[in-house]
């Protein structure tokens, strides 16, 4: 077997044996490395591509296909009666649906699949044998998850659009500069809240990973609604539920969403932005520090 | 034993050298959280370049732990360890480039084909695209696995799916092959398959260590086998002086009606040369030093106090007779 790898054993024979091994200084082997494993993401993505797509489009579709053309087309249109009511909840939901498409994607690609391969398949034992830090490893997943993340924007928008009642009408008006930057930032946080909880969960508790986490985090992540409308409910006068939400990630999200895709009142950009980047570092430190707790012992 | 001088190069020049072997520990010593013993006691080992090293034990015995470490999975509680050269607690990135590993469970990427499992392995470790290509196809060839190079890994048997590991695991040519356990739950077919897998392997200079719990595997595969238990090393040598070292030349079992442990004693009166008798799951056994005529004596013995004798063999000490004779245990207990 004659291989010509850059890092390699020469033995000589004779009574004394003389090794020479080649090694990569880290930062090249690691850069490398993580070229590869993002390679690796995006080759398993693209044999996958229709599976990716129809999973993306699936929960998207079925949300604007009930809200946007059944309520109306059967007289229970959500945000009252008539063409204008309704397509100002299709303002308020297209975006909505962006940002729930955007979380499931860094749940579907990071915690599921994470979940899995440090559970029964035990394929993280293999990758994080790749010749980096163990972090770079979890970081990779969360470049990937968010790529994907942004891809199923690209995709859900225009789905989003072109699913409604005659007469209803999302009122969109893109905002590219906020597009740019806000889609990518709510995609790593999304995805590396999928890290927290890939880490956390293991397989067999998956269930209770979607009971206690992701259906609470979606019901009450402003996908439906807007946070600025929220505050109607009051007890004794304090806006409880809008203060509530906003331990809610998905919240700011959907908000960005909001100033990203249309000109509905939204929350400040100048909350949004630092908090998701809040989330984000949080989310992710917690999500590594998981990671290697679950590969070290 | 060879003088063995290691140095690693980076950037061209010596990094680093050490007098010690290939595998180099010092006083290696892990406590896991919550345990009140050390898995891994004062391990002080050193494996030499070219050599197919056991470490042999009971479950327990530290040796998953050990490979763990000089694998980096496990951090130390104390001590050093180095592979290559490269202090593998200090550097874990860096002596992960020196390493390839077969673990016990199957961790192939679910989600590749064969080939793909070796390609971008490849990509990993720094080749580039066609030479990973090429360097896949070579080794499912090498590794007779060719014909399932499209298929999903979950079509492989437990036997082809280890031998994909090990395909994939010297892909980088690491100056360590380490497996833990490699033959555990493999049917014996298999078994032998990579035997001699790992055999070539080490003909072509392959510095190979194994965990393994199978006396056999050590014994047939092991240039030389520390025995482990508790986290020490109780023994460290070839096989051969290993069962050379215990003193005893044959083992005797016997089966026989009547109290067993009673005929041991009788036997150890009157044969000479007896070593050490045993009774385990239904069989005497009986380690004598010196050639004599064995057979009739010990039947002549036996039936002149009323045991009838059953069934009676001979064979040579193997590992195992070595761990008794070290712990009182077996190596299955």
């Amino acid at each position: 077997m004659a291989l010509s790898a850059p890092v390699g054993a020469e033995k000589v024979s004779g009574a004394e044996h003389s090794i020479t091994i080649h090694l990569r200084p880290v930062a090249a082997a690691s850069y490398i490395a993580l070229g590869a494993l993002l390679l690796r993401d995006l080759h398993v993505l693209w044999k996958d591509k229709w599976i990716f797509v129809f999973r993306t489009i699936i929960q998207p579709f079925l949300l604007c296909f009930v809200f946007l053309y059944v309520f109306p087309e059967i007289g229970q249109g959500v945000g009252g009666r008539g063409a204008v009511a309704e397509s100002a909840f299709a303002t308020v939901l297209v975006p909505g649906v962006v940002g729930i498409s955007i979380m499931f994607q860094g749940m579907q690609s990071i915690a599921l699949n994470m979940a899995q391969e440090f559970g029964f398949t035990r394929e993280i034992e293999d990758r994080v044998q790749a010749p980096c830090p163990i972090w770079l490893v979890a970081i990779a997943k969360v470049i990937s998850g968010a790529a994907q993340g942004v891809i199923s924007a690209a995709i859900v928008l225009p789905i989003a659009d072109v699913v409604h009642a005659g007469g209803v009408h999302a009122h969109l008006d893109l905002q590219w500069p906020i597009i740019c930057t806000l889609v990518p930032l709510a995609c790593i946080a999304t995805a590396s809240l999928g890290l927290v909880l890939g880490t956390s969960f293991e397989p067999r508790n998956i269930g209770l990973m979607f009971g206690f986490i992701i259906l609470p985090i979606t019901f009450l992540g402003g996908t439906y609604y807007s946070w600025t409308t929220l505050a109607p409910v009051k007890v004794d006068g304090f806006s409880w539920l809008q203060a509530l939400v906003c331990v809610n990630p998905l919240i700011y999200v959907n908000e960005g969403m909001r100033a990203a895709f249309t000109s509905f009142p939204h929350m400040h950009l100048y909350v949004i932005y630092p908090v998701l980047m809040g989330f984000a570092a949080c989310l992710l430190s917690l999500g590594l520090r998981n990671f290697r707790r679950r590969v070290l012992s | 034993m060879p003088v063995v001088s290691v140095a690693t190069r980076r950037h061209g020049f010596t990094e680093g050298s050490s007098a010690g072997g290939i595998i180099h520990t010092e006083e290696l010593t892990k406590v896991y959280p919550r345990a009140d013993f050390a898995a891994v006691d004062h391990l002080n080992l050193d494996v030499e370049a070219g050599e197919i090293f056991g470490l042999l034990g009971p479950n327990g015995a530290g040796k998953t732990t050990t490979a763990g470490i000089l694998t980096t999975r496990v951090v130390p509680t104390s001590g050093r360890a180095f592979v290559g050269g490269v202090d593998v607690v200090a550097h874990p990135a860096l002596a992960k480039q020196l390493s390839g590993i077969v673990s016990q469970q199957n961790t192939l990427d679910r989600q590749l084909t064969v080939w793909e499992n070796l390609y971008f392995h490849g990509r990993l470790f720094g080749m580039g695209s066609s030479t990973s290509r090429r360097v896949a196809t070579e080794l499912l060839e090498q590794f007779q696995l060719e014909k399932w190079a499209k298929a999903s890994v979950y079509a492989l048997s437990g036997g082809m799916a280890q031998r994909l590991m090990v395909a994939r695991a010297i892909f980088h040519r690491p100056a360590v092959l380490f497996l833990d356990e490699p033959t555990a739950g493999l049917d014996p077919q298999s078994r032998l398959t990579l035997w001699e897998i790992l055999r070539k392997l080490n003909e072509e200079g392959q510095t190979i260590l194994l965990t393994t719990h199978y006396m056999e595997e050590a014994d047939k595969l092991c240039d030389r086998v520390a025995i482990m238990d508790h986290g020490r090393i109780l023994a460290l040598d070839s096989p051969e002086a290993l069962k050379r070292g215990i003193g005893t030349d044959t083992v005797v079992s016997v089966r026989s009606t009547g109290d067993l442990s009673a005929l041991g004693e009788l036997l150890a009166r009157e044969i000479q040369g007896v070593a050490r008798t045993r009774v385990t799951e239904g069989v005497l056994q009986v380690e004598v030093t010196g050639e004599h005529r064995l057979v009739p004596e010990i039947v002549l013995a036996a039936e002149r106090h009323g045991f009838d004798i059953v069934d009676l063999s001979i064979a040579e000490p193997t590992l195992e007779t070595v761990f008794i004779r070290l712990t009182g245990r077996e190596l299955r207990d």
